[in-house]
């Protein structure tokens, strides 16, 4: 396991207080392995630990017991290595331009100011926002804040992207757009996702293998499905309705049991 | 054109105030309640003898020199709560009680300790503006969304960084708006120190109306407190704008 970007969690348990100081665990037990270059959704009914699972690879939060290890060493903290796209678009900062958001991990290296400005524009082509480098958050539409979000972690170099729903608030053209266009980016540079989502649909759109969770609490991983759907993806073809009816089927009984 | 119908609006809404104050005095004709004409009279006759513009900066100052060494103190100590849980509970005994005393009720002691010149003054105003700005700001730190700061640690910034390029804006519009609101205590603050305790500035003016029965020049006291706070707080605003831009409070 001394790939570049692959990942293990190892028995991987996770408890914390809840409010009304009653003791939750969120996982328990939780294996498994992310493999380098893999684009991997992680499938489950709300409140299943999804985003806990992420959180500590992330480095937000520690386990409980066991360990997790990225890349040949264990994590133990934050690290630009592992860049997180989050769900709410209040992780931009508003006081600053777009370009200057994307610039902000540069910046923070170090960087010269005619050089950062230079690679934020790059990436902002990329995610097709070239012509609204000088506008500020607020000016732009939800879908043009996530691509902000992208752009700032990819000008920062990471091996891995960790997406906690990240198209969940947007409409639901404006996200089959974002999702196709987050297909070409990791064809593109080829990095390793974790990418949460309850959506099925989405994570046949997306994924290369998909981990389905059990309901909480004390959840862990019930089954994979390996997408073999290809490069151009299609919701009408016979391969897609049988993926579909597979993951849904594995899913299903979690839902009921999330909702008891 | 936006712009300038703006300020048409502005000059109709005062023409309006001053159009029914007015007519207000025309209805209740008495010698205890002069209208506009006459204050205004009576104001021009206070500015050619220099009092009422003596007395104006002499309260501008104190306001100005308190408010600066107010927030001096408010804004550290705020930035200071909001970022450290051991400090805010550490200090909140203090700034809670202290809060809840008026700073109209520490004139008596302010005289006594500093006398009836600039240095009580100075002390009131500042004692009215450090505690709803170490409010505002510890509030606005506190209220920083965590997605904000996980962000920039995910982009390799240090504690330092985090503070100076996320923490500190993020908190800045808040900070303003407690800037505003002391701003307009300092005023209710001064005038009433210049009442009890002073031989200068807009509140000694007044009160010397009321013992001299110079109806017309309480009148042109409050007139001027009025358009002078109005100015005041013009003024804040143009400077919120212009440090905060797109993501001030008051736009």
């Amino acid at each position: 396991m001394n790939n570049k970007s692959s990942t293990s969690f190892v028995s991987v348990s996770k408890a914390f207080y809840s409010i009304n100081g009653s003791l939750h665990e969120a996982v328990r037990d939780f294996n498994l392995d992310i493999g380098e270059n893999e684009f991997f959704c992680l499938l489950g009914p709300t409140g299943c630990g999804k985003t806990t699972v992420l959180n500590m690879l992330a480095g937000f939060e520690s386990p409980t017991s066991g360990y997790i290890n990225f890349a040949g060493t264990n994590v133990t903290g934050k690290d630009s290595k592992r860049a997180v796209i989050f769900q709410s678009q209040d992780s931009l900062y508003p006081w600053l331009t777009v370009s200057e958001n994307v610039e902000f991990g540069l910046r923070m290296k170090g960087m010269p100011k005619a050089q950062r400005r230079q690679q934020a524009a790059e990436f902002l082509k990329l995610v097709g926002l070239s012509d609204h480098e000088g506008k500020y958050p607020l000016e732009l539409s939800g879908g043009m804040k996530q691509r902000v979000q992208i752009a700032r972690v990819l000008a920062n170099n990471p091996r891995m992207l960790l997406m906690d729903e990240p198209f969940a608030a947007l409409d639901a053209q404006t996200r089959t757009l974002m999702q196709q266009e987050l297909r070409h980016i990791w064809f593109r540079d080829r990095l390793s996702v974790l990418f949460i989502t309850h959506d099925i649909d989405e994570a046949l759109m997306l994924a290369s293998r998909i981990g389905v969770m059990r309901a909480g609490p004390a959840s862990s991983i019930k089954g994979f499905v390996e997408v073999r759907l290809g490069e151009e993806r299609s919701r009408t073809t016979s391969d897609y309705a049988e993926h579909y009816q597979e993951v849904h089927n594995m899913i299903r009984e979690e839902v009921m049991r999330s909702h008891q | 054109m936006n712009k300038l119908r703006e300020y048409c609006t502005y000059l109709l809404g005062f023409l309006a105030l001053f159009g029914s104050w007015h007519l207000l005095t025309y209805l209740m004709p008495s010698i205890l309640f002069p209208g506009p004409a006459a204050v205004v009279s009576k104001a021009f006759s206070l500015l050619q003898d220099g009092s009422l513009l003596e007395n104006l900066s002499i309260s501008l100052m104190r306001i100005f020199a308190g408010f600066i060494l107010g927030a001096a103190i408010g804004i550290p100590l705020g930035l200071i709560m909001g970022n450290f849980r051991f400090m805010k509970r550490l200090l909140e005994p203090t700034t809670e009680f202290l809060r809840f005393i008026p700073s109209v009720a520490m004139i008596t002691l302010a005289v006594i300790w500093f006398g009836i010149g600039e240095a009580s003054k100075i002390f009131l105003i500042a004692y009215t503006t450090i505690f709803i700005v170490i409010i505002s700001t510890a509030a606005a730190v506190l209220s920083i969304h965590t997605d904000k700061i996980r962000a920039a640690e995910i982009l390799g910034a240090n504690r330092k960084q985090i503070f100076f390029f996320v923490s500190l804006p993020a908190a800045m519009a808040g900070i303003l708006t407690g800037l505003r609101v002391a701003m307009g205590n300092s005023f209710t603050t001064i005038v009433a120190a210049e009442m009890v305790a002073a031989d200068s500035g807009l509140g000694t003016m007044l009160w010397q109306g009321r013992l001299f029965m110079l109806i017309d020049q309480i009148f042109v006291s409050l007139l001027a407190l009025g358009l002078v706070g109005f100015a005041v707080d013009r003024l804040f605003r143009v400077g919120i704008i212009r440090f905060g831009g797109k993501y001030s409070a008051v736009a």
